[in-house]
């Protein structure tokens, strides 16, 4: 018996040790792991020997606990009851009030429901447009215009409408395909000049950025739910949870060599909602 | 101490209960711990909060960071991110107590998950118990919700990515969703509003919540008294187990303790949530692959093999998300929530139980948490699939289609295994031991009496 409390007086110094190691730590900052070590011997030690003294050195007994607490006895419950009746049936006596009574707490709650709405903005155009005008210039992240030939074939970059650097609606991929390789539809002709290519970087499932390009077999990738989409075929989801293609921007070069929006996006950018089409 | 109790009970007259409250019975098993687990958890989660929370600058402001992680002071940030790279980086204990909360948070849900489960097979939901399943349900959906709103508050590239989802998942819910996520979110995501308002649905509203329905969840099982599993001198009309003071109290107390020690260990020894690798948020930057905590994962492989569905019904638009995200979510929180009704009705069993079930002396119920829990497991798996798809070299396409046969396939294998294995096991048993034991005992007269088994060591 001595030897055991001597073993879990021993936990107990070992616990000690350990919160000086910590304190120490923490006054000479010998970083988190010397910290984390005190910490852990501290609370280990503890630990160790309120279990060894809990199974070692108590008497161990069991004890037997009776269930007769619920449910009540007949008689109890048949006074609780009549107790409530005869408070029902006092009400009831005025039907008309307790009503009333009803009406206006539900009054009160409807009327209280109506300050919520001032948790978020009118739904607005937010969700339908993007920064994206007719002969917005397409800048990078640095603010540097694109001119048509900055981007080699078969590179991307993140672009934005001049003005609006880093604004996540209007944050659109730029790719410059090899020539001939665009399936454009009779309506998109015109949006690919030099085999320059624009679509939302919003993916369309989940709204994450569609930031992996695989150059090689033109697909862009977003990295949070693996949809990918084909951007020679005007991006149509061809794997993964997607189902609708990108948005494309329709591009143009200006007279200066430039490259500019001819219009915002033709659809709303981003995952789908109820409102949106 | 004689003192304090006389003096409470002249002023309280609270001598009865504390007779009784010190002498309560608490059956000995280690599957009952998870429980206590869970707890101990939230208490360090308090504890290193509290910490945490005099940091934290709930900001979207931009700011500039000056420390000693010199790759970072050119990068624009904000005040949040930067309050919390500052907080791991050149605040002493600071990582410490940041890495503690978040295992802490781990681990938490994770106990409160094999705790469910526990309760689940061993059939200690039924009644009188259903109330307390659905106060045990609602703790983990809060639990659940703490911790993603925890998760998200640095304002890191990981963490805006997850949020941006969530975003996107309430956006799709038909009707509302556009409203909803305004009103959640104050506007398009990303806004400045959304740290301030996680911040105060992580360190106030939500732990309150947690807080009382942990209050309710202890109260329910105070006065309902523990179930315990069946043994020599167990019955319906009785609970033996250790008394609370001092056995019990001493043994939880060190539980508490291990809990704590071994949170310790893993804050100090095991990096957890490094944000300053990761980068601050910005809307068009994405971490790949992006993985959440674990308790996110199935929701993650859920939206990753939803199916690509976008219905137009009559001039409005369902999205993907909305199937994936929402509705899976909701029938599986509403199965479980409502499995003690289920069960009550399939088995025309309304009768209180305080005696447990082997998870084999009920098959049926057996195999189908197995198959459940096979569901989870194989959602979660998915949620990493791009990760093993690197590592295997098979093409995250071909894992996507594996999976979702995976999802069918493997819950109907582990509930009809599981369901097989316990029918077995409930043939052997009895067979081998009868389920009723008794004492023979020679009677005065020389003949021989039966009575039920005693309790070793017990007192009446």
């Amino acid at each position: 018996m001595m030897t055991r409390s001597f073993a879990i007086a021993l936990t107990f110094a070992c616990s000690v040790l350990g919160s000086a190691l910590f304190a120490a730590a923490y006054a000479a900052n010998w970083g988190p792991h010397l910290e984390g070590l005190g910490l852990f011997v501290s609370l280990a030690g503890l630990a160790a020997g309120t279990i060894g003294w809990a199974l070692g050195a108590i008497a161990q007994e069991q004890v037997v606990d009776r269930r007769d607490d619920y449910p009540s006895d007949p008689a109890a419950r048949a006074a609780a009851q009549a107790a409530l009746e005869r408070g029902i049936d006092e009400l009831d006596r005025h039907g008309f009030l307790l009503k009333c009574l009803f009406g206006a707490f539900g009054a009160l709650g409807l009327a209280a429901l109506f300050p919520l709405r001032s948790l978020g903005p009118n739904f607005g155009t937010g969700l339908y447009k993007t920064k994206w005008r007719k002969g917005a210039r397409l800048v990078l992240e640095d603010g540097t215009p694109v001119r048509v030939s900055d981007l080699a074939v078969g590179s991307m970059m993140t672009v934005f409408p001049d003005g609006y650097v880093g604004d996540a609606s209007s944050q659109t991929v730029l790719l410059r395909l090899p020539p001939g390789t665009i399936q454009a539809s009779e309506d998109r002709r015109t949006w690919t000049p030099h085999g320059y290519a624009a679509f939302s970087k919003v993916c369309t499932h989940a709204g994450c950025p569609v930031g992996l390009y695989l150059a090689s077999k033109h697909e862009l990738l977003c990295p949070c739910h693996q949809s990918v989409f084909d951007v020679v075929a005007q991006a149509k989801p061809i794997s993964g949870p997607a189902a609708r293609p990108l948005p494309q921007l329709p591009l143009e070069i200006a007279d200066d060599g430039y490259l500019q929006a001819q219009s915002d996006y033709t659809e709303p950018i981003g995952p789908g909602f109820w409102q949106r089409s | 101490m004689r003192r304090l109790v006389l003096g409470l009970d002249d002023r309280l007259g609270i001598a009865p209960i504390l007779q009784k409250a010190l002498r309560k019975a608490f059956p000995d098993n280690w599957s009952f711990m998870f429980g206590e687990v869970a707890l101990y958890c939230f208490l360090v989660l308090v504890a290193t909060g509290v910490y945490l929370g005099f940091f934290f600058d709930a900001s979207t402001a931009p700011a500039t960071y000056r420390g000693s992680d010199v790759a970072l002071h050119a990068t624009p940030m904000s005040a949040a991110y930067a309050s919390v790279v500052r907080l791991s980086l050149d605040t002493r204990a600071g990582l410490l107590l940041r890495q503690i909360h978040h295992w802490a948070a781990l681990v938490f849900i994770a106990a409160i998950a094999l705790h469910m489960s526990r309760v689940f097979f061993t059939g200690a939901f039924r009644r009188p118990r259903e109330l307390n399943w659905i106060v045990g349900m609602t703790l983990l959906v809060l639990a659940m919700a703490a911790g993603f709103t925890g998760y998200s508050l640095p304002d890191d590239l990981l963490s805006g990515t997850g949020l941006r989802i969530a975003y996107s998942v309430l956006l799709s819910v038909p009707v509302v969703g556009g409203y909803l996520a305004f009103l959640f979110f104050g506007g398009i995501f990303p806004t400045a509003a959304a740290i301030g308002r996680l911040l105060f649905a992580h360190v106030f509203i939500l732990p309150a919540l947690i807080a009382g329905a942990v209050a309710i969840h202890l109260a329910i099982v105070w006065r309902q008294k523990h179930t315990q599993f069946r043994g020599p001198g167990r019955t319906e009309q009785n609970v033996v187990g250790s008394p609370l003071w001092p056995n019990y109290a001493m043994k939880s107390i060190g539980l508490g303790l291990a809990v704590a020690a071994t949170l310790a260990g893993l804050g100090a020894f095991f990096q957890i949530n490094p944000i300053w690798l990761y980068g601050p948020y910005r809307a068009y930057d994405v971490s790949a692959p992006a993985q959440p905590d674990w308790y996110i994962g199935w929701l993650e492989g859920a939206l990753r093999l939803g199916p690509s569905w976008s219905i137009d019904v009559a001039n409005h638009t369902i999205p993907a998300p909305f199937f994936a995200g929402i509705l899976l979510p909701a029938a599986f929180f509403g199965l479980l929530y409502l499995w003690p009704f289920l069960e009550r009705r399939a088995t025309r069993d309304g009768e209180p139980h305080q005696l447990l079930d082997r998870p084999s002396d009920a098959p049926v119920r057996t195999g189908i948490g197995a198959a459940v829990l096979a569901f989870a497991v194989v959602l979660t798996l998915a949620g990493s699939d791009d990760v093993q798809a690197g590592i295997l070299s098979i093409p995250v396409q071909s894992m996507v289609t594996g999976y979702r046969w995976l999802l069918v396939v493997l819950p109907i294998v582990a509930g009809l295994s599981a369901y097989r294995i316990a029918c077995e096991l409930r043939a052997r048993r009895s067979i081998s031991q009868p389920d009723a034991r008794v004492e023979i005992v020679r009677t005065e007269a020389g003949g021989f009496d039966e009575r039920p088994e005693s309790i070793p060591g017990g007192r009446r």
